[in-house]
């Protein structure tokens, strides 16, 4: 989204709210409050996340990053993604800043993506809950399609960015 | 939960990088103002309609919609829902198991609880404020796709 187009489609939500305030009054209050539910859920989350990714870029040397999680970091560089995406808690809106710090940092934009994708899907205590609602038989197999799936999205993800960095 | 403990480590992090570095902590929370202050209005633009998404388009319904007669059309609407809405996986999972026993496609179901998680069709915008919007396009659209495959290879060893 370009900065400029951020206010004219803050401006069309509060027109479209005070519309709907018009004829139903009952509904432009049910958009508010879940919209304030919401917000005060992202007001909790950003704000420690974002002095995290701060703190990192500050005291974490992009020496170290580009070792770990660099274009020769190897599995091992795939390994931390997975564990970093896995063992993390919280939506997936908090990956997107850890993510971008990463890549900054040097990590390689295979290793970003499988940690989003992983931050997205797979989390522990996330697949024992799905265990016990859908089943073992569902959530395993979910889970084992996944994980190939994953990798597939960060290979492509790579091979796209890649050429477009050979046409510039 | 997740909330105190991030909050806990980020002013531990805080106080720690003050008592050893004033410079690099000042640079820290430099980074933090700027990336919170050109996030903010994207932010509040997202949560607005969500606001107006989740309003006008109870779950219930739609998750009623796929039904088992609903076929590979039910497949498609499940992935979609489930790239729209943000819920949480502790509503999702309870609200699916129930569509499930209710006779839901479990093609359907699987589609919607991947894409749930993988595809983010609202935090979209702030998403290309990270990684540019051809990688958030392609991120987006490579999971959709993935998590269709998934459902459909699920249908087929669940049968």
């Amino acid at each position: 989204m370009k900065i400029r187009a951020v206010p004219a489609i803050l401006a069309s939500l509060a027109a479209a709210t005070v519309l709907i305030w018009a004829i139903r009054p009952d509904k432009a209050l049910a958009v508010l409050f879940v919209s304030k539910d919401y917000l005060l859920e992202m007001l909790c989350i950003l704000p420690p996340v974002l002095i995290l990714c701060g703190l990192f870029d500050a005291w974490v040397p992009k020496r170290t990053v580009e070792r770990l999680m660099g274009e020769a970091s190897g599995i091992k560089g795939t390994s931390i993604a997975f564990v970093l995406g896995t063992v993390a808690m919280g939506p997936l809106y908090a990956a997107f800043p850890i993510g971008k710090s990463l890549l900054d940092k040097g990590a390689s934009l295979y290793n970003v993506a499988a940690f989003l994708c992983v931050w997205a899907a797979i989390k522990i205590p996330m697949v024992l809950f799905e265990i016990k609602f859908l089943g073992a038989e569902f959530a395993l197999l979910r889970l084992a399609l996944t994980v190939p799936a994953i990798l597939f999205i960060a290979a492509l993800l790579n091979t796209f960015r890649m050429n477009t960095s050979r046409i510039q | 939960m997740f909330i105190a403990v991030i909050w806990g480590v980020a002013g531990l992090g805080l106080v720690l990088s003050w008592a050893k570095n004033r410079g690099n902590t000042r640079k820290a929370l430099q980074f933090f103002r700027r990336a919170f202050l050109s996030l903010a209005p994207s932010i509040v633009a997202i949560i607005w309609t969500i606001g107006f998404i989740l309003t006008f388009l109870p779950s219930e319904f739609v998750l009623g919609a796929i039904g088992r007669n609903a076929g590979i059309m039910g497949v498609v609407i499940a992935a979609v829902f489930g790239s729209i809405v943000l819920i949480p996986a502790f509503i999702a999972f309870p609200l699916a198991a129930s569509f499930l026993r209710q006779g839901a496609d479990v093609r359907a179901i699987a589609a919607f609880v991947t894409t749930l998680v993988m595809v983010g069709a609202l935090t979209v915008p702030l998403e290309m404020k990270f990684f540019g919007r051809r990688f958030t396009l392609l991120r987006n659209s490579i999971s959709f796709v993935m998590a269709l495959v998934i459902a459909f290879v699920m249908g087929e060893v669940l049968r």
